[in-house]
């Protein structure tokens, strides 16, 4: 069983993990099928609230937008496997991540075309 | 349509000005946004400070993109009317390199010719050196993130300034966690370049061929998946200062490239003939004997001259002294007010056991030790059985400091309270394990180091259940 959190911002991942107030703890079983999913609101947002969060829900993977350089290195020194710089629906990205595909800095949002562009 | 990157500028002179190359020539962060706040456009300054570019940007929301503070709860935009005035907000962004940089925003609605509200410009100002000079900020056996008042750490704040006026490249050599990272940043904001973009590049996280076209850009059509031009990281750092961290790391292919632009300033991005003069200052950092790499033909010579013109030394934490007392205390009110804990300090014992420790991963080690403690207690004083385990405990948790220099004590055992509550057997197996890794697994070697035979050695890693 391996244990993921996603930092939310509606439906997307946070663009901040330090300003997020609501997490997707989803539990994903060796066939890559997600077991159990949780959406936890936060009483405030707090990069270290969440650290801790990571550790005590003892999560495997965090998957968040941008975060501060000591908080990566805080849970990378705690063997947690941080995927940052995340830009997508959460659904999205979670789908990736079960296929493997998923990378820091991926941008898996649907980008608007500009006014007058062929495919708006 | 036609791309962003086409569009011009018409009326200003005889012939169109192309629009980006205008924005690209401000040195102020810049973006365009449509009126529903996304990317139309984002000028290098910004691409320098948020770490994306204008293909990864264009169609996305602003706020994931700049990801300031003030995107989530304050967002002037969603006041704002055709009539408004523009707004300046101070706040912070957090960038693809993971750092968060206070910027003084201002927002202001573009209008079309009939006064209706078309998209919006927002200006983002790097305002780090501005802060840095604020004297409320200094703090005493301090510069930048950087904390000592050992010798060592005092001549490093005295040059540090000085270096910080010049352009002359620089090498910052360093175990790792001495803080080359920081050294370089407080280089840049005490430089004139402060108010333009700090670049930082891993060579070791990439590999070759991504980093080449990271480093200097490409041209569209270059290679297969290059759908457009990329300006690289030489260019984005024009005006500022490019970080390249882990320099040992770098592929020797690439280290010519470097060496020319070191020597002529000129980027040629991969795919193109045309060259791009920029103004940069390089600072390189590695963790690695770089004397000793180009001895074994692996770093070329020529470019460690061109980076050695300052060469800055960075002193491992053991090497110290009373710099480890005041980095503790340093921390400790740091996590203490962070985490708002009733912590005191630490008690006697807990106290011998850090100052004995001898800290492989140096001053970022100790940082995590402290932060650590602090999550753990929760009485006055951090006590031993608040720190991690390997503190009290044998076996070193990491292996041996990442440093490549031969120390001149290869085998010294540090004394202290904690060393002398091991049992013999445990002391001959910390020594065994050290000379093994310093003979790099080899047993004669390692022998030798010891001053046994290799059957006394072969005999005692057998006792010890160390053979297998």
């Amino acid at each position: 069983m391996k244990k993921i959190l996603i930092s939310l911002y509606g439906n997307d991942v946070a663009p901040r993990f330090d300003l997020a107030t609501e997490v997707l703890i989803a539990s994903m079983g060796e066939d890559g099928q997600v077991v159990d999913e949780k959406i936890l609101v936060l009483p405030q947002a707090s990069a270290e609230k969440l650290c801790h969060m990571v550790l005590t829900e003892d999560v495997q993977t965090v998957i968040c937008g941008g975060i501060e350089e000591e908080y990566y290195q805080y849970l990378v020194w705690k063997r947690v496997e941080v995927l940052d710089s995340v830009i997508g629906p959460a659904n999205v990205v979670m789908d990736h991540y079960r296929q493997g595909t998923l990378q820091s800095g991926d941008i898996l949002l649907k980008r608007r075309q500009r006014e007058g562009d062929e495919n708006s | 349509m036609t791309p962003i990157s086409a569009a011009n500028i018409l009326g200003l002179f005889n012939l169109p000005v192309p629009l980006p190359f205008l924005l690209d020539e401000i040195p102020l962060g810049l973006a365009v946004l449509d009126a529903e706040r996304r990317i139309v456009l984002v000028n290098r300054a910004l691409e320098g400070l948020t770490g994306f570019v204008q293909q990864e940007a264009e169609g996305i929301p602003c706020s994931y993109i700049l990801r300031n503070k003030n995107c989530f709860d304050n967002c002037p935009f969603l006041q704002m009317r055709a009539a408004s005035e523009p707004v300046v907000q101070e706040g912070d962004i957090i960038n693809r390199d993971r750092q968060k940089i206070p910027v003084r925003v201002t927002f202001a609605p573009l209008r079309n010719a009939e006064g209706k509200v078309v998209g919006y410009l927002e200006a983002v100002e790097d305002v780090r050196a501005l802060r840095a000079m604020d004297s409320s900020n200094r703090k005493p056996y301090s510069f930048g993130h950087l904390v000592g008042k050992s010798p060592q750490m005092e001549r490093l704040f005295q040059v540090l300034p000085i270096i910080a006026q010049s352009d002359s490249s620089v090498l910052i050599t360093g175990e790792t966690g001495t803080g080359k990272d920081f050294v370089a940043e407080a280089i840049h904001q005490a430089s004139p370049r402060a108010r333009d973009a700090f670049i930082k590049v891993n060579c070791g996280a990439l590999p070759e061929t991504l980093l080449e076209s990271e480093l200097f850009g490409h041209q569209k059509g270059a290679f297969t998946g290059a759908v457009e031009n990329k300006p690289g990281r030489f260019r984005l750092a024009h005006n500022g200062t490019l970080y390249l961290t882990e320099i040992g790391d770098l592929p020797l292919s690439l280290q010519v490239k470097i060496l020319t632009f070191l020597d002529d300033k000129v980027v040629y991005p991969l795919g193109s003939t045309k060259g791009f003069q920029v103004n940069v200052r390089v600072i390189a950092a590695t963790h690695r004997n770089l004397e000793r790499m180009v001895h074994e033909g692996r770093f070329r010579e020529d470019l460690l001259f061109r980076l050695n013109v300052v060469r800055l030394q960075l002193p491992a934490l053991r090497e110290r002294g009373d710099d480890i007392r005041l980095l503790l205390d340093h921390f400790l009110h740091t996590y203490v007010s962070q985490f708002q804990k009733p912590v005191q300090g630490f008690s006697p014992k807990a106290l011998q056991v850090l100052l004995d420790y001898s800290y492989p991963g140096n001053v970022r080690e100790l940082k995590n030790i402290v932060e650590y403690a602090l999550n753990i207690c929760q009485e006055d004083l951090i006590l031993p059985k608040h720190l991690p385990a390997y503190l009290t405990e044998s076996r070193p948790p990491y292996g041996e400091p990442a440093r490549e220099e031969p120390s001149p004590s290869v085998l010294a055992v540090p004394v202290g309270d904690r060393e002398e509550s091991l049992d013999w057997a445990a002391m001959e197996r910390k020594m065994i394990l050290e000379a093994m890794v310093k003979a790099k697994g080899r047993r004669s070697k390692a022998a030798e180091l010891l001053g046994w035979g290799r059957s006394t050695l072969w005999r005692k890693m057998k006792q010890y259940g160390m053979d297998s």
